[in-house]
């Protein structure tokens, strides 16, 4: 587990890369109960201008917090978590579904035990997620 | 129909009572591929000084979703829900979600701007448990494209 004394301000964190098939997004819709079709059904998010099926913005937003909260070591670490949704994840039908590669880096340290990570989550070299900051409690 | 910018500034009722339960955060934890004991070993996430499984981070997404989505679904709004992206998304937790606690969320829309084609509409949702503590504040915000 890291804790705050050892943890240094500019330190990155080793990127890791987070497989999204159709069937992972099926399963987050149930776990989550959001049901927009474009989530699932190609034919109709064609109908509304998407490339194809993209995944929900807030599965993307999840694995941020997952990358967070594993650097943590406690899901229960992460006080603080923005995102602002610069562009889908494109979904193809296919067993490998897309990547999303999600790095950061630690950007400030604060009173109370607690450190600013900034977060970047690209798929297809094109940033998905920016300004994505988590506030993580370290012991 | 334009979204009706008369709507900003409006809080909604709370919402029904929601139990979060084990089974839920497990199921959300699954969907995300989070492996984590804290959200499925009730005595792991004690041993870690919870009173239950926690949730993880974005899990108050499925309460603050079922708050606003009744709020932005009313017809007097107007909004165009098949156009609606999801632009930003925040939480502050005072304490992690967990198991047992039974909340309500209340939401206000807090902005409505016309951008070009686009609208931008935020929201602002309070989760407090029904003893009236505090426990997330979530702040979404949604465009509208233009047809």
């Amino acid at each position: 587990m890291v804790k705050y004394a050892d943890v240094e301000t500019g330190t990155e964190l080793e990127p890791k890369r987070y497989q999204v098939t159709r069937l992972d997004l099926v399963k987050y819709a149930g776990a989550s109960g959001d049901f927009n079709p474009i989530h699932t059904n190609e034919r109709i998010a064609r109908s509304v201008g998407l490339p194809d099926v993209i995944a929900h913005g807030m599965f993307t937003m999840a694995e941020a917090g997952r990358f967070a909260s594993e650097w943590a070591g406690d899901p229960g670490a992460v006080v603080e978590f923005g995102v602002r949704f610069s562009s889908p994840v494109v979904v193809p039908d296919d067993d490998q579904g897309a990547t999303i590669v999600i790095g950061g880096t630690v950007e400030e340290k604060l009173d109370g035990n607690k450190v600013v990570l900034a977060l970047v989550a690209r798929s297809n070299d094109t940033k998905v997620l920016t300004r994505a900051r988590a506030v993580v409690v370290l012991p | 129909m334009p979204v009706n910018p008369d709507f900003a500034g409006r809080t909604f009722p709370p919402s029904e009572p929601y139990e979060v339960s084990r089974v839920k955060i497990a199921e959300f934890a699954q969907a995300i591929g989070d492996l984590s004991p804290l959200c499925r070993d009730r005595a792991a996430a004690q041993a870690a000084g919870y009173p239950d499984v926690i949730a993880p981070p974005t899990f108050a997404i499925v309460i603050t979703m079922a708050s606003s989505g009744h709020a932005i679904a009313d017809d007097e709004l107007g909004l165009d829900y098949s156009m609606v992206v999801h632009g930003e998304q925040r939480f502050e937790h005072a304490r992690p979600l967990h198991a047992g606690d039974v909340v309500v969320a209340q939401t206000t829309i807090t902005d409505i701007t016309p951008r070009r084609t686009m609208t931008m509409l935020t929201t602002r949702t309070e989760i407090t448990t029904t003893g009236g503590e505090h426990v997330c504040t979530a702040l979404s915000t949604l465009v509208e494209r233009g047809a």
